[in-house]
């Protein structure tokens, strides 16, 4: 066949059961597509071939045997953050070097339960601490769309592997912007649930009340048919709620007729790129075509979601990233003479830069004296943060904002500005702060030719809407199906 | 408004980080920054306001108190960076 | 100058549930290393804890009993410091929203007085693994990282090592009442800090504290103690100065000595856990849980002396084990006389388990056995030496006590024609005897009864057999 990478989810499964291709040739495709491109854009850490071939003959033959599953032999790739039994899960970090992981995530079995195939393992901010993908231990990925800027992050080996057709889609993880943003920077469409919506069961966790587990896709259908495969309670996670998982590939209709939508003009402020504001702009007012009413809302807090997000973000990840000690599994320091030393070592080797700010900010915000003024503080203004997405979605039935305020910036642009990163993360920590769901889908280009990114907020458990909204969107839009040149040049 | 000083050496150590002379000086003044920005949140009027510590509002969740498999030792060793006799072997603890 | 000595505990127990607090390892003694961890207890990347309920409640049965009260909102926090039994290098513990506050342990003061020891809190935690300490390293066995434990924590209520040493005793009485814990010392199931001060007499604050960690049995709390306490007061006479330190007591050098601290300044940064979800109990549930716990051991011991008509002191010794107390509820239960089901569960029944170090539970004289064993005592179907033999037979082997009796043809004979006719042989043959009686001498009687059993081979019924007598020769001194 020789272009089945380029399939979406869906086009794949129909693929399959009309025959029209074997999981195996798509496997082949998506192998050949990787050895083509990924020695630019490296948004792979590790995929194994051979293993890969054999899942897809498995999965060929299983369906010969009368074998049904929505995803039956659908290759995925996966952020490297996510337990799969029997790979490695290194999180971007050196510090899990040796580590494999002894079970699934339960995103992972309910996707398998269904016959979807693990074949690679996605690039990232180590532990998902970075806007870049430039915080990995492994080095940087690069943007398809342009190999001298940042894919964004931190879930950018996903979003750069679906954007090259590297992958037909990925998981990745979205603790403040991780999944939406990169698919913003590379054009694909990224999807945060609702906090609680999926299991964190097997997500290495960085900010244990913030992360999510969202996929990246080539368009809205796809992340709807992932979401509804992984969604719903676990009894392995206590912050999984019972909330109603809906039809979400029911819910992507094609017109907007009778949504209000809003617009926070705490969004559209200083800062703002002109080019990303025109095209958010016009995709607003696509939204208008389509029978949408269009009222102005306002989230006041906004000037104060990053502050609390970074306290909030790295105080819970002092605490996660503790476990990484070298004692149970994972690199280990040589050549310590106590247990103090082992610690102390293998945690200054094993851990980068970003990692070890984040971890001594954290520690610091919650030790003794500071506890109050910053920890409790920030988790009081997270309350007025989330008192902002209650009352604005009073008025509306889903928010309409940027992704981020630039499109992609170049490979070293902000590393030694860890501030100015940050501040990078305005538009999407709100939403994470709020537990709410939101959605990134391609809105188009700026005149460097970097795509931009709408986001599409909904409340606390209405997936259903922002996808409702960004299938609407799609279907009278385009900017989903372009790819880089870079991808057509090498994959076709 | 004035932030508090942020003493790199002492946080490393509760946080059981070897730092670098170059990483504690870098970390000190982009430290520094960061805490200076985020003393925006000193101005929020938090009167009366709950914190938040979960995004969602779910409370008893328990599991039955049955028992269910473990994971098999081979897994377990081959994960461990150094044992013997089925034990995690650290270095010399010091109390 | 008079001094006061001030002592508070901090218990550990060891909860008993069949699976960890917060996945489904198992929690039995005795496996070999790290066979019972699974990712989740040995901290694995991704692992989520999950309350295990049972561990819940038997936390807050534990506070029901001792009169704390149960907090409408309970959560769990993250307390954070490095140490190689901790598999995530926090602790999950509750840090300011205890499952229970308040409560009080009453304790023997010595002299019958009885003292109530406040409680300040109890909460839930996880355990942590052990270190196996070898020459230049350590080894770490997780098996029991995540074994649900319950601390409770004491005011500083008590003055004496042995006030201490009460408090441990009346607790662990009441936890195994509760059946909360199996509280096996040596499996380590329950284990305290000590914290103790000395201050001049007349003086309000309490003096500098000392902590000593993780003792784990109630001799050791008590001899370290003795030792901890003459050495601060020694120190305040001599005028040197106490410092606020956490020390270990080490039983070879029979002395206490200070740790190399842990964790320097002790910065556990508490937060709440974002894991586990808040603890919001019903107040129905509670009120349920409260019904549905058992008698205290006072209430026992006033039941059981109002109910059997058993003497106070009978009473105390029968409650004072739970097992105990509901064996000889259950065997006094329908008894005709209650206090001869007590005269045996004391001496017998508790002489023969001590002898064999057994548990009243593994015993083979059933309730209803020992029940029936008095009763055949006490209509004299055998005599008290037979009856104690019966015992020792059922001790061994179990089975029915008038089965025992017949097989072996024990039963005593109360058959009155009989004894009757027994009786008038050996006023024929032992004419002198009965004369003498009949004059008053009240010895001769004695003979005569003795001729009488001995006739019957020791069968007849006593008292049957004095009675045929009398009747037979009058009333010693009398008209007849």
């Amino acid at each position: 066949m020789g272009s089945l990478n380029t399939l979406t989810v869906r086009q794949a499964v129909d693929h399959l059961e009309q025959g029209a291709c074997s999981s195996e040739e798509l496997v082949r495709d998506l192998l050949s597509a990787r050895t083509a491109l990924d020695g630019t854009i490296q948004g792979y850490l590790q995929m194994d071939g051979e293993r890969a071939l054999a899942e897809a003959r498995h999965a060929d033959a299983d369906r010969k045997k009368g074998r049904r599953g929505r995803l039956l032999g659908v290759p995925l790739a996966v952020k490297d953050i996510l337990n799969v039994t029997g790979q490695a899960c290194r999180c971007g970090s050196r510090i899990l070097d040796g580590y494999t992981a002894p079970y699934d995530a339960t995103a992972i079995a309910r996707l398998r339960a269904e016959g979807a195939i693990f074949v690679g393992r996605t690039n990232m901010d180590e532990f998902g601490m970075g806007s870049s993908t430039e915080n990995s231990a492994f080095g940087p990925t690069r943007n398809p769309w342009n190999s001298a800027c940042v894919p964004g992050g931190s879930s950018g080996g996903s979003a750069a592997v679906v954007a090259a057709d590297m992958a037909l889609a990925a998981l990745g993880s979205d603790t403040g912007g991780s999944v939406r943003q990169p698919a913003a920077f590379c054009g694909c469409t990224g999807l945060k649930p609702s906090y609680g919506r999926v299991s964190r069961y097997g997500l290495v966790a960085y900010a244990s009340s913030l992360d999510q587990i969202g996929p990246l896709t080539k368009d809205v259908d796809d992340a709807a048919l992932l979401l509804g495969v992984m969604a719903g309670p676990d009894p392995r996670d206590s912050s999984s709620v019972e909330a109603l998982v809906e039809d979400y590939a029911a819910a992507c209709g094609s017109d907007l007729k009778g949504m209000k939508l809003g617009l926070p003009r705490d969004y559209f402020v200083k800062g703002l790129e002109p080019a990303v504001e025109a095209a958010i702009r016009a995709a607003i007012e696509r939204c208008r075509e389509l029978g949408a009413e269009v009222v102005e809302v306002s989230l006041p807090h906004t000037s104060v979601a990053i502050p609390t997000y970074y306290i909030v973000a790295t105080a819970e990840a002092s605490a996660n990233l503790a476990r990484f000690d070298g004692v149970r599994y994972g690199f280990r320091a040589e050549g310590a003479e106590d247990v103090l030393e082992v610690y102390a070592k293998t945690r200054a080797q094993g851990f980068g830069p970003e990692v070890k700010r984040r971890i001594i900010l954290g520690t610091y915000v919650l030790s003794g004296g500071y506890h109050d003024a910053y920890y409790v503080r920030a988790q009081k203004v997270r309350t007025l943060i989330r008192r902002d997405f209650e009352d604005a979605f009073k008025t509306c039935d889903a928010i309409l904002a940027p992704v981020a305020p630039t499109a992609a910036y170049r490979l070293g642009e902000k590393m030694a500005d860890p501030l100015q990163m940050y501040l990078g993360d305005i538009f999407t920590v709100p939403a994470s702060l709020a537990g709410i769901c939101g959605l990134s889908v391609p809105c188009g280009f700026t005149p460097a030719g970097l795509p931009v990114g709408l986001q599409v907020l909904g409340p606390a458990f209405g997936e259903s809407r922002v996808l409702r909204v960004g299938s609407a969107y799609q279907k009278s839009t385009d900017w989903h199906r372009r790819r880089p040149a870079l991808a057509a040049e090498g994959g076709r | 408004m004035a932030s508090d000083t942020i003493d790199v050496t002492y946080v490393a150590r509760l946080a059981r980080l070897n730092l670098s002379a170059d990483e504690r000086a870098a970390f000190q003044s982009q430290l520094g920054q960061i805490l200076d920005y985020v003393q925006a949140i000193r101005g929020v009027d938090v009167t009366g306001v709950e914190p938040t510590a979960h995004a969602i509002r779910v409370q008893n969740r328990f599991r039955e108190d049955v028992t269910a498999d473990g994971l098999a030792m081979d897994a377990i060793l081959a994960n461990a960076p150094q044992h013997s006799d089925s034990q995690f072997i650290v270095p010399r603890i010091v109390e | 100058m008079k001094y006061l000595t001030t002592i508070g505990l901090e218990v550990h127990v060891q909860l008993k549930t069949r699976s960890k607090m917060f996945c489904g390892c198992p929690t039995g003694p005795g496996a070999p290393p790290n066979t019972q961890v699974c990712p989740v207890c040995l901290g694995y990347p991704g692992t989520l804890p999950v309350m295990n309920g049972e561990a819940i409640r038997l936390t807050v049965m534990t506070g029901l009993m001792l009169g704390c009260a149960i907090s409408p909102y309970s959560k769990f926090d993250r307390k954070n410091y490095f140490y190689p039994d901790m598999p995530k290098n926090y602790q999950i513990s509750q840090f300011d929203k205890p499952l229970c506050l308040g409560g009080s342990v009453e304790i023997d003061a010595g002299g019958g007085a009885v003292k109530a020891v406040r409680l300040t809190r109890i909460h839930l935690e996880e355990d942590v693994g052990k270190c196996i300490h070898q020459a230049r390293r350590s080894g770490v066995d997780f098996n029991r990282a995540g074994v649900p434990l319950m601390e409770i924590v004491t005011e500083p209520d008590m003055e004496t090592p042995d006030e201490a040493f009460a408090f441990l005793l009346a607790l662990k009485q009441m936890l195994l009442y509760l059946g909360v814990s199996d509280c096996n010392l040596e499996e380590g199931n329950l284990r305290c800090d000590v914290n103790c001060s000395v201050r001049p007499e007349g003086q309000a604050e309490l003096g500098t504290k000392v902590e000593i960690k993780n003792m784990n049995t109630f001799k050791g709390v008590h001899v370290a103690l003795q030792y901890e306490l003459d050495r601060q007061l020694e120190a305040v006479r001599t005028g040197e100065r106490i410092v606020q330190e956490t020390r270990r007591w080490e039983p070879e050098a029979g002395a206490t000595a200070p740790m190399r601290s842990k964790e320097q300044a002790h910065d556990y940064r508490y937060f709440p856990e974002p894991d586990l979800m808040p603890v919001v109990l019903p107040p129905a549930q509670v009120e349920a849980w409260r019904a549905a716990l058992p008698e205290l051991p006072r209430q026992k011991r006033e039941r059981f002396a109002a109910q059997y008509g058993i003497p106070e002191y009978d009473a105390r010794v029968l409650a004072a084990q739970k097992a105990v107390a509901d064996y000889f509820d259950e065997a006094a239960r329908g008894a005709s006389n209650p206090k001869l089901i007590s005269n045996w569960v004391m001496t017998e029944m508790l002489r023969r388990l001590a002898e064999r170090e057994m548990d009243i539970r593994d015993c083979k004289v059933t309730p209803a056995a020992l029940r029936e064993l008095a009763a055949l005592a006490e209509i004299q179907a055998i005599n008290s030496n037979t009856a104690k033999e019966v015992f020792a037979i059922l001790f061994e082997q179990g089975g029915d006590p008038a089965a025992v009796v017949r097989e072996r043809g024990w039963g005593q004979n109360s058959d009155g024609d009989a004894i009757g006719a027994l009786a008038d042989r050996v006023i024929a043959e032992n004419a002198k005897s009965a004369d003498d009686y009949r004059r008053g001498k009240e010895a001769a009687l004695k003979f005569l009864i003795g001729q009488v059993m001995r006739l019957s081979q020791g069968k007849a019924n006593p008292q049957m057999a004095t009675e045929k007598l009398v009747q037979r020769l009058g009333r010693p001194g009398g008209t007849g």
